[in-house]
């Protein structure tokens, strides 16, 4: 009687396990990525919370020091940085607004009856391939140029012959340059999001007596909005970011006219290697960005049900 | 334009009129975004004083020489510097990659949708979360201007993507196959090898030219941990930023071939290029 007892037991045992080692056998294969990720983003990432805390200059031997919130209080006050969050806010919603509606009018070219738009579309997203750093600089020398650059020759006739776009109209030059590089990554998701479409429902609005007008804004536009939505969100996580165009072409200045928060951790961590402060604009920008980004993953994941829905 | 409308035009054998204006206005409109692009062509292929004339050259004779003088110069090393580590890189979120992509897929664990979500959040945090703790721990190892830490940390930029990517292919893989598999008494990596590669190669081969486009063409990280041995293509271009005296067209062709293999890879994974930018959720 205890002995089958015992043996009954034993196999619950072994069975409970058995699904402890499956449930490892499975968690198994995600452990490299995991660790991998968590040592070098995450653990990072609290060093930079603890830092911002401490001030600390490495050109400074012993300077090492608890600083409470010092930093934090710095943030408020210092006008540099707050000309800096101002400029990377005009340039994301510059950025992304005008992107967003050149890349709408794009993506609605492409899906009409249009001749070559494989080739349409391959030419098109020529921007976005170009290394950021390569095309500010042909903007910035071939084009913008105010002595030997195409775009004062053609508009010489207007006017605006001998315009130092870099100079005179900063923001206005990177933001040029960044909307001609994030209009086709707006255009490729959109352009998805029109292709999506059932082309019978606009025919049925048009035999209901619609105009195109009445049929995009409301068939096409309610359709492709989640498309839009997940393209300025993802869009503006890596506008936020906006680095290389800055260094190449205007290098924050004149001043500090198009210093943005990623160009002035730069120019604190390593220029001024103030780390104490470059952490407290760290933690900063990634409370600024995971604010953006927690809409940007709902968007994702409603997008990912309605596909799994299909 | 009506169905019945484009067959009558087709009876017709005329264009509608509505598809040739927008046609034009569409090549219009690509023209002046393709514009910079092969302007910076035709700038590689002149000479010095073409490149750098007002009135700008528009008839010339091609030549090469440019193209020449930057490979002959300084340019390789930075070349293969960035292969190293746009290559290394991408080979790295592989191996980490898809066996966590296949446990989030095949056999998912019970908090799978968190675990997707820790990574993909990593893809959006900053890059001034980590950069002054990861430079300074470069600095003490003595790994600064070294290609391997560079390969490294672009491992951490592209690992999120490679996991969702390589997951939304392999979810299109019917499921009987693994069970077949598994029937047979097929371990883990048997699995994977025997299976799970070769059926989703042509995502693999999507995901390693979605990595390779966001690796080749990375700055930031470059610029700040690298200064000479282990400087990449992009800071091969920054020489010029400075710019005593006027190398137009050598600076075109250097942009120019700097930016080559990230526009090849791009056109080639033209269909997977949304899905490789959506993480997977736009097809």
């Amino acid at each position: 009687m205890s002995a089958v007892a015992e043996m009954g037991g034993a196999r619950v045992r072994s069975a409970a396990s058995l699904a402890r080692r499956d449930a490892w056998l499975r968690r198994l294969p995600l452990l490299p990525a995991f660790v991998y990720v968590i040592l070098v983003t995450q653990i990072p990432f609290a060093l930079t919370v603890y830092y911002s805390f401490f001030s600390w200059n490495l050109l400074k031997d012993n300077s090492f020091k608890f600083a409470g919130l010092a930093n934090y209080s710095r943030l408020l006050t210092d006008e540099s940085i707050r000309t800096a969050v101002l400029n990377t806010v005009v340039l994301t919603i510059s950025v992304i607004a005008i992107s967003v509606i050149l890349g709408l009018a794009v993506a609605s070219l492409l899906n009409s009856e249009v001749f070559g738009k494989g080739l349409m579309r391959t030419l098109m997203i020529a921007p976005f391939l170009i290394m950021p750093t390569a095309g500010a600089l042909i903007w910035k020398d071939t084009l913008l140029n105010p002595l030997f650059g195409l775009l004062p020759y053609v508009l010489t006739p207007f006017g605006l012959g001998r315009v130092d776009w870099i100079n005179q109209h900063p923001m206005a030059a990177v933001v040029t340059v960044e909307v001609w590089r994030w209009t086709p990554f707006m255009m490729l998701i959109i352009l998805a999001g029109l292709q999506s479409q059932n082309p019978e429902v606009l025919e049925a609005a048009k035999v209901d007596g619609a105009n195109a007008f009445q049929a995009f804004r409301r068939i096409t536009l309610p359709l492709v909005r989640p498309f839009i939505e997940l393209g300025a969100l993802l869009g503006s996580l890596f506008v936020v970011q906006t680095f290389d165009s800055i260094f190449m072409l205007t290098y924050g200045g004149p001043g500090e006219d198009t210093t943005n928060i990623p160009f002035l951790l730069y120019l604190v961590a390593f220029q001024g290697f103030n780390i104490g402060q470059a952490s407290a604009i760290g933690v900063v920008a990634v409370i600024l960005t995971t604010i953006i980004a927690t809409v940007a993953l709902r968007t994702l994941f409603s997008i990912f049900q309605v596909e799994a829905r299909r | 334009m009506s169905a019945n409308a484009m067959r009558a035009n087709a009876r017709r054998g005329s264009f509608p009129t509505s598809k040739v204006l927008w046609t034009v206005v569409g090549w219009l409109v690509v023209f002046v975004f393709f514009f910079p692009v092969l302007w910076m062509w035709l700038e590689a292929l002149k000479t010095e004083p073409q490149a750098a004339s007002s009135p700008p050259t528009i008839f010339f004779v091609p030549t090469l020489a440019e193209f020449q003088e930057v490979m002959s110069g300084d340019f390789p090393p930075f070349f293969i510097n960035s292969a190293i580590a746009s290559l290394g890189s991408t080979f790295l979120v592989l191996v980490l990659g898809l066996p966590a992509a296949y446990a989030l897929a095949i056999r998912p664990v019970k908090r799978t949708q968190d675990v997707l979500f820790f990574f993909i959040s990593t893809r959006f945090l900053p890059f001034a979360a980590s950069l002054v703790p990861l430079y300074l721990l470069a600095r003490d190892l003595h790994l600064l201007d070294n290609i391997f830490a560079l390969a490294a940390i672009y491992t951490t930029i592209n690992l999120p993507l490679g996991v969702w990517l390589l997951r939304s292919f392999l979810l299109e893989i019917p499921h009987d196959l693994f069970e077949a598999a598994r029937v047979d008494g097929a371990g883990f990596l048997t699995e994977l090898v025997r299976i799970v590669i070769p059926l989703i190669a042509p995502g693999i081969a999507a995901t390693s030219l979605i990595c390779l486009i966001f690796t080749w063409n990375e700055f930031f990280y470059a610029v700040n941990f690298t200064s000479s041995t282990a400087a990449t293509a992009p800071l091969f271009l920054v020489s010029f930023i400075s710019g005593r005296g006027l190398f137009y067209a050598k600076l075109a062709a250097a942009a120019t071939l700097a930016s080559l293999p990230v526009l090849l890879a791009g056109w080639i994974a033209q269909k997977q290029l949304i899905r490789g930018l959506t993480m997977g959720a736009v097809k």
